[in-house]
């Protein structure tokens, strides 16, 4: 077994975790506080990857693109939530499944007619732009170091917020039992639209983050929203710690999956069954997972319900 | 979506000087990607292909021409509605554009079973220049393996013993690597297979690191390979295994996004801009002026398309709809390709020479590919033989 | 909320049968082939449609992978037919039996969990069967399978004419429209209905809820198998997409748009939505931005779908 391959692919797996705990942690709030399928989840996450290009390419520089983003969305998901989304709470799933995806389609269109269908630049920084020697043997892209460290700091800024905090506390209420917070007197309408732009404010980060090493596309959040859904429902809705677990676990048996078990399965079945074989579990793993999860513990690994 | 050029104001005048006889317009489908990671293609494809009817006064051979511009998102299933409705609706003559083989397959059979003349302005598939062969297909890009052919000749000749091949799991990246390695005879360390459309390549590039080959060889269209090169730089991979690609994967698009460290790659191309022929020479000057940039590879097999169609319906002076003498027309291919010498085989695949090309920084500043040598001369595909027209 | 009979509303149904069948010849008479093309596409996902309409408005059980079926149904087929299986009368039934199948085994499981996870979990095993799809590169892989021609039927009936095979999914279709409203109408239906709205009072009742929905869980999935036989006829090509999520959405957009629950629900909400992707496409290239904004527009004014408005205009609701 080559170590440096196997440290190689752990750090990825941590660096796939982290950004897709980033959404999923917006995801799950609204989710658990809320009560509402926010499909249009994806669109903030490249909404924000459009504003970092966008100011990248306008000021040049990294950090002003990626708060720029930062502000950008979570304004854009409170406009949001105060106009629209808010109405969306009182109705059933199915209502809310409707009009996110309408919401989907018209941010999608409405990003094509301001940027054009092309994929748009972003690059990370010049100075992160190569390898970092981490011990002799592994060169490990210096950017990807990054998002792993900003990953981190959110994770644990979060966590503060969260658990420590007055306005966490609130939010940890209104997850556990909305309409107990309700009668308590929790000024809900501004929690809710402060839940949903931090929720709007993380995602951009992640499409910010991951924008250089991905393509900032129209579309590029449907491919990562069913990731966030599956995370959530593994780590338990309405549960940060459970976001963030589940997100690891994802993104740990996605990435070592899909190398190591191709490199297995060519050493015991023939070549050819093997290609086929080894790439469709990869890309199921994730799926046994979560159902496995499920079977295990129904309501998730962290239930936020009490 | 569909942006109809219509030359009312030429066909009116035409109609009133009395002295042209009325012509119908000749309605050409253009069928390509213009949205995803990989729209830049069908974009390039586009622009060149409207800028020579634009140069041909909107013009093909003659006639006014409508071009009905139509996106399939590199998705068959949609490719396949939108054929329907441009051969039972819109009723074209010709079928242009399309960029990748998996929309090619899904829609080739539907324009050949409707008698309609399917002009490629890439995709070139094994599937339809050998055994498959149809009266009805004409490519002005490349056989899909031709490009990697020359790249593993150039791989063989530069003495690399062992090698890592990177393509994506669609019949154009399977063709490209059965292509490579007619050529190339050294080891094969590891056949790499991704998923078409995927975006990181973390987990290959850790492979390949693992494999230690002398080089590489990566085929990887559009956003793939931008996204590729990118991560093959911050990996720091470039200072140990060297990238050989085919000419699309350092061409223009990959330049822009990824800039100096691209500097020194080689690369394989049936076409370079800075060609020494006079068509070409119009047409990337041209190009500049019309659109602010250098074309790709790309551009010019949309360039030579429209010319091809041109001088087709120019050879049966306006009767496209004597569809034997069209074809034997555009088997001809009477025209200045931007590539020089250009002869289409009997599968109405072309016959060209394949160069080698090199990113380098111009004293200007300015980074771009510079031809280096000719790597195949007047090189036929590899399918032509089992093709049984004449 | 919804009624208890579901009326196949004759008066309206059957005047619109007879239009949809003299349609073709019009559009022959007008030479505009290509609309015979369209309708039957909107023909064949209104049989998707309803089918997820029958899960989700009389079932109470909102799948969110119901493009399983549909694409199991369409790659049976294409697999049969690879294989030299060109007869209609042996593709077609075995690739509704592997559809049923397929619903068997994931509403099995899926069944045993509630609310979102049932709709998570759906969503999962559909993913799963689109990836073992997806990496079967034998049968096409990523690019999907190429079919040699349409089914074989016999008897001097040959699909590959667009108006022959419109007539074939034209009477598919409204049987089975028709045996949809028999089936919610009848006892089984109406048990169905019970356990949607309150499932402890229907199990207490002596209705086995479990089975029930089990029962109709595979029956939506055999009919979505068999509007994926006749849409991988019509494409004469086996996508990934249709077993993609996506696609899933899709026709829960379709259903919701219509009408969750009414018994034409699935079928208005096809012709709605392809019809205004159709016509929007025609104007302009971002025609999404117009079928969400119309959407947007339903969510407002139709909370319960566009049939919910014919409901309110007539008395009492």
């Amino acid at each position: 077994m080559d170590w440096i391959l196997l440290l190689e692919q752990t750090l990825n797996g941590l660096q796939f975790g982290l950004m897709l705990f980033l959404l999923a942690a917006g995801l799950t709030l609204v989710f658990g506080i809320m009560d509402m399928i926010n499909l249009a989840h994806g669109s903030l996450y490249m909404v924000g990857a459009y504003l970092a290009a966008t100011l990248l390419a306008y000021t040049g520089s990294f950090t002003v693109a990626v708060l720029g983003a930062l502000a950008g969305t979570a304004l854009f998901g409170a406009l949001l939530e105060v106009s629209l989304l808010r109405t969306l709470y009182q109705r059933d799933h199915l209502t809310q499944v409707l009009a996110t995806f309408a919401l989907i389609l018209i941010i999608n269109e409405g990003t094509r007619i301001i940027w054009g269908s092309q994929a748009l630049l972003l690059n990370a920084p010049d100075a992160l732009s190569g390898p970092v020697e981490l011990f002799p043997g592994l060169t490990y892209p210096a950017y990807r170091l990054l998002i792993i460290g900003v990953g981190l700091a959110v994770a644990v800024a979060l966590y503060l917020l969260v658990a420590h905090t007055r306005v966490g506390m609130l939010v940890r209420a209104g997850a556990s039992n909305r309409e107990m917070a309700l009668t308590m007197g929790v000024n809900v309408k501004r929690l809710f639209t402060a839940v949903f732009a931090t929720g709007a404010a993380l995602s951009a980060l992640a499409g910010a983050m991951l924008g250089p090493l991905l393509a900032v596309q129209v579309g590029m959040g449907e491919s990562i929203l069913i990731l966030a859904f599956v995370v959530i429902v593994i780590g338990g809705i309405g549960s940060i710690r459970g976001a963030l677990v589940g997100a690891l676990l994802v993104g740990f048996v996605d990435t070592l999956g899909r190398t190591l078990l191709p490199m297995s399965l060519r050493s015991v079945l023939p070549p050819m069954v093997a290609s086929n074989l080894g790439p469709a579990l990869a890309s199921i793993l994730i799926y046994v997972l979560m159902a496995a999860v499920l079977f295990w513990r129904p309501q998730g690994l962290f239930p936020a319900r009490g | 979506m569909r942006t109809t050029t219509r030359l009312a104001a030429f066909l009116t005048a035409a109609c009133l000087a009395g002295a042209v006889q009325a012509a119908d317009p000749v309605k050409v489908g253009f069928l390509s990607t213009l949205s995803g990671p990989s729209a830049a293609i069908g974009l390039d494809i586009r622009d060149a292909f409207e800028l020579a009817v634009k140069l041909n006064g909107g013009k093909l051979g003659g006639l006014p021409a409508q071009v009905i511009v139509a996106d399939d998102q590199m998705n068959p299933d949609v490719a396949k509605q939108l054929i329907e409705r441009l051969l039972k609706r819109d009723r074209v003559d010709i079928v242009t554009g399309i960029v990748f083989t998996n929309v090619m397959l899904a829609v080739a059979p539907a324009v050949f079973e409707s008698k309609t003349f399917l002009v490629s302005a890439n995709s070139t598939p094994a599937a339809y220049s050998g055994e498959g062969c149809s009266p009805w297909f004409f490519s002005t890009s490349w056989q899909n393996d031709g490009v990697h052919e020359a790249g593993g000749k150039f791989m063989q000749d530069s003495g690399y013993k062992s090698v890592v091949l990177v393509a994506p799991n669609y019949p154009a990246g399977k063709d490209a690597l059965t292509g490579f390695k007619r050529f190339y005879k050294g080891t094969v360390i590891d056949e790499i297979y991704t998923k078409l459309g995927q975006l990181d390549y973390a987990a290959e590039l850790a492979q390949i690191r693992a494999a230690r080959p002398d080089a590489m060889y990566v085929f990887l269209p559009g956003g793939m390979g931008v996204n590729f090169v990118k991560q093959y730089v911050a990996s720091g991979l470039n200072k140990t295994i060297p990238l050989v690609g085919p000419g699309f994967s350092a061409d223009e698009d990959l330049i822009k996004a990824v800039g100096e460290p691209m500097v020194g790659m080689y690369n394989t191309s049936h076409w370079a801009h800075d060609l020494d022929n006079a068509a070409n020479k119009r047409f990337v000057t041209e190009f500049q002026k019309a659109y602010g940039r250098l074309p790709t590879l790309y551009a010019s097999q949309g360039y030579d398309a429209a010319q091809l169609i041109d001088a087709a319906i120019r050879d049966v002076k306006g009767k496209i709809e004597d569809k034997d003498a069209l074809r034997k027309a555009l088997r001809a291919a009477n025209f200045k390709s931007v590539r020089g010498d250009f002869k289409l085989n009997v599968n109405g695949v072309p016959i060209q020479s394949y160069y080698l090309r090199r990113v380098v920084k111009e004293p200007s500043g300015r980074i771009t590919n510079k031809l280096q040598a000719t790597v195949l001369s007047a090189h036929p595909d590899a399918y032509v033989g089992a093709c049984k027209l004449k | 909320m919804t009624a208890l009979h579901h009326s196949l509303l004759p008066r309206v149904a059957l005047p619109a049968l007879a239009l949809l069948a003299a349609f073709p010849l019009v559009m022959q008479a007008i030479d505009q082939p290509f609309y015979i093309v369209l309708a039957t596409r909107i023909l064949i996902f209104a049989l998707a449609a309803s089918s997820l309409n029958l899960l989700i408005g009389f079932g109470g059980m909102v799948s969110f992978g119901h493009a399983a079926f549909f694409g199991t149904g369409a790659y049976t087929v294409g697999i049969l037919m690879v294989h030299g299986v060109e007869s209609a009368w042996i593709a077609w039934p075995a690739a509704v039996l592997m559809s049923a199948l397929a619903a068997l085994l994931i509403g099995a499981i899926s069944l045993h969990t509630r609310g979102v996870y049932f709709i998570m979990i759906t969503l999962a095993f559909a993913q799963m069967i689109y990836y073992v799809f997806v990496s079967l590169k034998a049968y096409g892989g990523d690019d999907g399978l190429t079919l040699a021609g349409r089914s074989q039927i016999g008897f001097g009936v040959d699909l590959a004419s667009d108006v022959v095979f419109y007539y074939v999914v034209l009477a598919i279709v409204a049987t089975l429209l028709v045996l949809l409203g028999r089936l919610v109408n009848a006892r089984f239906g109406r048990a169905l209905q019970a356990i949607r709205e309150n499932e402890t009072r229907a199990q207490a009742i002596g209705f086995p809820a479990y089975r029930y929905k089990l029962a109709c869980f595979v029956l939506g999935g055999a009919m979505a198998g068999l509007a994926g036989v006749l849409i991988v006829n019509q494409n004469e090509l086996a996508s990934p997409n249709l077993l993609h999520w996506m696609q899933s959405g899709m026709l829960m957009i379709m259903v919701i748009l219509g009408g969750v629950g009414f018994l034409y629900g699935g079928a208005l909400g096809a012709l709605v939505l392809l019809l205004l992707e159709e016509t929007l496409s025609e104007y302009t290239i971002h025609w999404q931005l117009g079928v969400g904004l119309v959407l947007l527009a339903v969510v407002l004014f139709a909370p319960n779908g566009l049939l919910s408005l014919a409901r309110r205009r007539t008395a009492g609701g």
